[in-house]
């Protein structure tokens, strides 16, 4: 992948939009414990109560847990219906390996104010810009760009997240 | 504790591990925490002979998570107003994550002080996994 160095073999994890994405402390303090963060801010609520913003704060990327609030998600296996992963077969689906994967290429957020434990965030998407590249190993790459807006049950903006996918029209091999 | 911009110069740095070690188990509870279920994430049985990888890997969303953790460590909770990051490279079980963070610039926004700040996190091998840029308010 050395020429597009910040490209990575990661699947598109763009979260879809969200009605109601309700900010919850045993959420926030199960999310600090998966991205290996101790502080005590996230899992002892009078401490935080008596911190600066006065609350349970989320970790910078905690709203990309807005997926476990979208009902129709795609990486997560369906109540039925067929899954990808493996069960008593090596995967439940087989897929058109011609088609390609959509990989994860960046992801950046601009925060209007600290999210907090009790805030109820509602998230809509647009499509940004979109452009194309010719691959090192041939195919086009398209770049897409998508733009996630949460506000909270006031309708003010607390999170913008801009999430740029590229996909491939062919298998991508490891960089 | 917030960061002071008295106490801050451009150029400094915030050097953090972020594990020594990166376990498929924590692996595993970014998967249920984000809501995130690739099995390309959890599932060695599809990762190796479906989809042809060598083993599971991580989120790049659990490396620019970690990575948040070596930002809100320096700057404070509650002090930054933008993070982004590129990913870069696959990280692995078992690889080593070191977070570098850089003051870019100090200026004036409206009468907030803020950082800009780079960030990129590095594996064992000196590879950078994830590479992007912050920004923080701090206090006068």
């Amino acid at each position: 992948m050395t020429l597009y160095p910040y490209m990575s073999d990661e699947p598109e994890e763009i979260p879809m939009p969200v009605s109601r994405f309700p900010v919850e402390s045993a959420h926030i303090a199960m999310f600090a414990r998966a991205i290996a963060d101790p502080n005590p801010v996230y899992y002892d609520p009078d401490q935080a109560a008596a911190s600066e913003i006065g609350g349970v704060p989320a970790p910078p990327t905690f709203v990309q847990a807005s997926a476990q609030f979208d009902p129709d998600y795609l990486l997560r296996p369906a109540f039925d219906g067929p899954w990808f992963g493996s069960g008593r077969d090596a995967t439940g689906v087989v897929r058109d390996p011609a088609q390609g994967g959509g990989l994860h290429a960046e992801q950046h957020y601009t925060y209007h104010r600290p999210l907090l434990a009790g805030d109820v965030l509602s998230a809509i998407s647009r499509d940004g810009e979109q452009w194309e590249k010719q691959g090192r190993r041939g195919g086009a790459l398209q770049f897409r760009e998508t733009i996630t807006e949460y506000r909270d049950s006031s309708g003010e903006l607390v999170v913008t997240a801009r999430s740029i996918g590229v996909r491939t029209g062919q298998v991508v091999e490891q960089g | 504790m917030a960061l002071q911009a008295t106490d801050l110069g451009i150029g400094d740095t915030h050097v953090q591990v972020l594990t020594d070690n990166l376990t498929r188990t924590q692996i595993v509870m970014y998967a249920g925490a984000s809501g995130d279920y690739n099995p390309l994430h959890s599932d060695e049985v599809y990762t190796t002979q479906v989809a042809g990888y060598p083993s599971v890997f991580a989120h790049g969303m659990l490396t620019m998570g970690m990575t948040g953790r070596a930002l809100t460590d320096w700057v404070g909770i509650g002090r930054l107003t933008a993070y982004g990051v590129r990913f870069a490279k696959q990280v692995w079980p078992g690889d080593a994550l070191t977070a570098t963070v850089t003051v870019e610039a100090i200026r004036d926004s409206g009468g907030t002080v803020i950082a800009d700040l780079s960030v990129v996190t590095c594996n064992q091998h000196g590879e950078e996994v994830v590479r992007g840029s912050a920004s923080a308010r701090l206090d006068p």
